[in-house]
This record gives C-alpha cells, structure tokens and sequence, in this order.
C-alpha cells in the first residue's frame, strides 16, 4: 500500500487542508503505513456480512412540531470571529 | 486525602462532619499545589464556592439536592454554560458555550459541584494526552509517565485528589485507558445510554460521555444520575436505568457466586505485559474460589478492532470536523489587506492553522478512506467487520455474563515516546476499541500496581445496558485484589 505525495496533495483539497512539502512527505509515508495496515480486513470473506450502520437498533425519532426555548441571535453570533448586526460578517470572497 | 470518594463524604456530610464549602475548598488548595501536572484548563473557584455554600444552607433545612457535595470536574470537550470549550485546540481558543450539554445538566440538578475543565487530546483524539493545545498532563502516580488518553486530565485529576470525580468521554478507550493507568475506576456506559447532547463531536457511532471515580459506587449514582432518554439526541436510548445501587458491598458479595464470567484468550495474547497478565490471573483465581463460574470465551474477531475502528472513527471524524471552516465561530487567520481572499485558501488556512498534526492526520485519514474509488474497500468493509465483532460479544453473552480483558497492553506509555509513531500509538487500544465497535458497556477497576508505582486497571465488559452487573462484579474484585 503506497500513498503518494500527488494523492495526499489531493486528498488535502478534498479536506480544505494545506501542508508544506515536507509535511506532504511525511503523510504520506504514514498513511502508507496506517492504511496498509487497515488492509488486514481483507483476511476476512464478508460477502454474506450487512454492514452495520450503527449499534442501536432505533427507528427515527419524532415528535411535535412546537416552537421551543432556544439561544437567542446574540449568544449565536458570540462566538463568531466577526459579526455585523445579526449577522456573520466574513471576508469577500466574490467579485 | 481524607474525602478521595464522594460516598464517604456524603457520609460526612450527613454527620455534620464537613461542610460542602470545606470539601470544596479542600480541593481547590490541592489544585493549586499540583498544577505543575497541567491537569486543569479552567478553574471556576468562586462559583464552585458559591454552589457549595447554597447547598450547606440547603442541608441545615433538609432541601439540597441528592448529590449535594459532589465535587466534579470536566472534560473539556464537554459544554458548560458561559466557561470556555476548547478540546485542547487552538480551533477553539477563546469559544464559550451558550448551553449545558445534558449529562451536565442533569449532574448540576442532582447537586454536582462544577470546579473546572480538564485537559485532554485534542478533540479526544490520542491514548497519552500529549495532542494537547496546552500540552501534556503528567501521571501523578509517575511523573516521566502519560496519564493516558484522551480522557488523561480526568483520570489524573481523581488519580491525584483534585476532585472526587470527572466526567470524560471514551469513543475508542479513552475513559478506560487513561483510568488504568492512573489507578482510577472509569465506566464507558453503553452507547446510548447517556444523551450527547453538548459533547463536541468526534465520532457519533462510538462517543460515550461516562465517569472517572474513586470507587465503584460513585461511578454507578454518576451514571444514574445522567442518563436516561433525552429528545435533543436521537440516539440516546429509551432503555429505563437501573436505580443507583444501595448497598453496593453486600449486593456485590452474593453476586459473586452466581456470576458467569468470561476469559477471551484472544486479549491475552502476545504483547501483553507479563506482570499484568499474572495480576488478572491471580484475580480469577480468587473469583473462582469465590464462587463465580470462569471460563474461556472466543472473540476470534478481535484481532482485526484496530483496523476496522481506526477507518470507521477517522471516517465519521473527518465528516464531523468538516463544521470548522472558519466562518461562524472558531479559528479564523487574520486577514492579509492586500490579497484578493479565496474561499477555498481562507478554509484551509484556518483549519491548516487551527487543528493539530494527530487531527490533521486523522481527517486526512478518514477523507481517504470515504473517498471516490476506496470507500468499499475501506469503510463499507469495516461496516461489515463491525457487524462480525458485535456478534462475537453477542455469542460470548450467551454462555457469560461479563468478559473479563486487560486494558492496556502496555505498563505505562513515558512522556514521548509514543508522540512520533501514530500507529504504534494505534495498535496501544487493541483491548477497549471493541467495546466502542459493539457498543457495550466496559468498567475498568485498578487491581495493583507495578514496581514503578504505575498502577494495573482490568476491564470487564458487558450486555448492552446491564452496567448493574458490571458494577456489583467491580466492586467485588476491587474487593478481592485487596484481600
């Protein structure tokens, strides 16, 4: 199993994740590592195995539709790096 | 430490002995003595105070609360209200939480004294608390030594008096490893069992919030009190709880002899520590000779838990760390005035910046594995291993009713040595990520301690939702490697 730097670049666009080369080097040689490693699964015949999706054996779950106590638009915009108003203020990013 | 578990203080209390302002501030001293073991991120004296007092005036006119005198502390990847979440990351320096997370709550109505949040991997994310924003936590019990991961700032802080006990939260072993090797007892509950609502997500198939305490019975009144059914999480199961045990000791002693207990030879293979080995073996004998029923079990799927955990958590990680752009709260690089800005650079700068190499790593892990062209060969395959080692435990609950395992393979992880081989550091949870995989409960007692003064944790594992079993059986062979 051998993870390339090409693929690792690639995979970071995927992530919205950016490394230096010498970080993209270093990835890559440790998830060679890691996901040869995860290749030990293919031991096992799993052709008549369902996937298990979760432990818990529950069916969705609903209830009323009624308006609820909830956080005001303050305390949703307190933690925001920059806000205007009730709003989120982020960096222009269209012309 | 004259109150190390809440059940003698609550005692104490009920004698007039102490006062819940006097354990508190107890506590707060020993914080203050020990901070070098970086075991706290955030410290709320004056409101733990505050709380302590209400509830001394509470207990002279008979109204406080059940738990009145339950010093707690935190996790810190745990919503409280108004204090800072960071889960040990720069992506979340300077956030506060608007709301409690439920399990907190609920412990805040029955009478949890909130003194502070501790430090952890970040986001969960490790077995030695050293993926850290504020930096690794020391084992109080040895100080070259990890206290474990990620739950490391929890364990350590029962393991060294700080508190009487800590929440922590175990998606692959973290609550169970860092309790054995700090001496503590710590319960990973049964997926579902308690809400997680409030918790930051790491991975939502596995994430179970549980206690880290110095005793089995504090453990069972903490779970008691927080779990149960709650609609702001869907997955959290409307199974009844079992009421707090009373009389912990006598009940634990006639379980003994009818209790059906569990050995996979599969956990005690090569790799184990020897002086570990011998000490779970010397417990069984004397679970033998006390009446239990021993035998041994097959978990043949075990050996394939590392890989198949490490795909489906890295997996759901990178999906639930997707919500750091950036944009509406967390990390954001300040701007360069004079670049046109990119959306695509502002993202990956700011979680570029923001996150840690363990959970770069992991993203970058789990992107991989549910990406175009591998998804089947990754994690639609360890879906269906899931699917196998949940019928190995269902199998082994047809002929017992708790396994016993080790916890660690290793005596104790040295500050370091670990930090630079992320699978070596992998391969270390082979005994606790199938509880997670499966979805049942594990409780993880301290049975001794090595000659370097590291302490030896057992984990014993169970049915979905049948803690109680796992409780009586704990305190009976806390009892037993005592005797």
């Amino acid at each position: 199993m051998t993870v390339s730097v090409e693929q690792v670049r690639y995979i970071a666009r995927l992530a919205r994740l950016a490394f230096s080369p010498e970080e993209e080097r270093e990835l890559a040689e440790e998830m060679s590592a890691i996901l040869g490693y995860m290749q030990t699964l293919d031991e096992l015949d799993t052709s008549d195995v369902m996937p298990m999706t979760h432990v818990l054996d529950l069916a969705g779950v609903v209830r009323e539709d009624v308006v609820q106590p909830s956080i005001t638009a303050e305390e949703a915009l307190r933690n925001a790096p920059d806000s205007c108003g009730d709003y989120f203020r982020v960096p222009k990013v269209i012309d | 430490m004259r109150w190390a578990t809440f059940g003698s203080t609550r005692a104490a209390l009920a004698r007039g002995e102490t006062t819940c302002e006097a354990v508190t501030t107890t506590f707060l001293r020993a914080i203050a003595r020990k901070r070098h073991l970086n075991i706290y991120t955030y410290v709320d004296a004056e409101g733990a105070l505050r709380t302590a007092r209400e509830q001394d005036r509470q207990l002279a006119t008979g109204e406080a609360p059940p738990l009145a005198g339950l010093v707690l502390a935190v996790k810190d990847v745990l919503c409280i209200r108004n204090w800072p979440v960071t889960c040990a990351s720069r992506m979340l320096d300077g956030f506060n939480a608007v709301y409690d997370a439920t399990a907190v709550a609920r412990l805040r109505r029955q009478g949890a004294i909130l003194i502070g949040r501790t430090n952890c991997d970040e986001f969960a994310m490790g077995s030695s608390n050293e993926n850290s924003c504020y930096g690794p936590v020391l084992n109080p019990r040895n100080e070259i030594y990890a206290p474990g991961g990620s739950s490391g700032g929890s364990a350590a802080a029962v393991a060294a008096g700080l508190c009487h006990a800590a929440l922590g939260t175990d998606t692959g072993g973290s609550i169970r490893q860092p309790a054995a090797l700090c001496g503590v007892v710590g319960l990973k509950p049964t997926y579902g069992r308690v809400s997680r609502y409030g918790l930051v997500a790491f991975a939502s198939s596995f994430d179970c919030i549980g206690p880290l305490t110095n005793s089995v019975e504090d453990a069972a009144l903490i779970l008691a009190a927080m779990a149960g059914v709650d609609e702001r999480d869907a997955t959290s199961a409307p199974v009844p709880v079992a009421p707090e045990p009373v009389g912990l000791t006598d009940a634990a002693r006639c379980a003994g002899a009818a209790l059906r207990v569990g050995v996979p030879k599969e956990f005690f293979g090569e790799g184990l520590d020897s002086t570990i080995r011998c000490s779970i073996e010397a417990i069984l004998h004397r679970l033998r000779a006390a009446g239990a029923v021993v035998k041994d079990v097959a978990m043949p799927h075990t050996r394939y838990g590392i890989a198949t955990y490490y795909i489906l958590a890295t997996a759901e990680a990178s999906s639930n760390l997707g919500r750091y752009d950036g944009l509406r709260y967390g990390y954001r690089p300040a701007p360069d005035g004079r670049k046109r800005i990119d959306l695509h650079a502002l993202y990956a700068q700011a979680r570029s910046e923001g996150f840690g190499k363990e959970v770069k790593r992991r993203i970058m892990l789990g992107t991989y594995v549910l990406s175009s062209g591998y998804y089947d060969a990754y994690y639609a395959k360890a879906q269906r291993v899931r699917a196998l080692i949940r019928e190995d435990f269902d199998k082994a609950f047809q002929e017992v009713d708790a396994l016993v395992t080790p916890v660690t393979p290793v005596p104790g992880i040295k500050l370091g040595s670990m930090i630079n081989s992320p699978l070596k550091m992998y391969l270390s949870d082979i005994y606790t990520v199938t509880a997670n995989l499966a979805g049942v409960p594990g409780l993880v007692i301290p049975i001794g301690a090595h000659a370097s003064g590291l302490p030896i944790g057992l984990q014993l594992l169970g049915r979905p939702f049948d803690e109680t079993h796992l409780f009586r059986l704990g305190e009976l062979m806390m009892q037993l490697a005592k005797d």
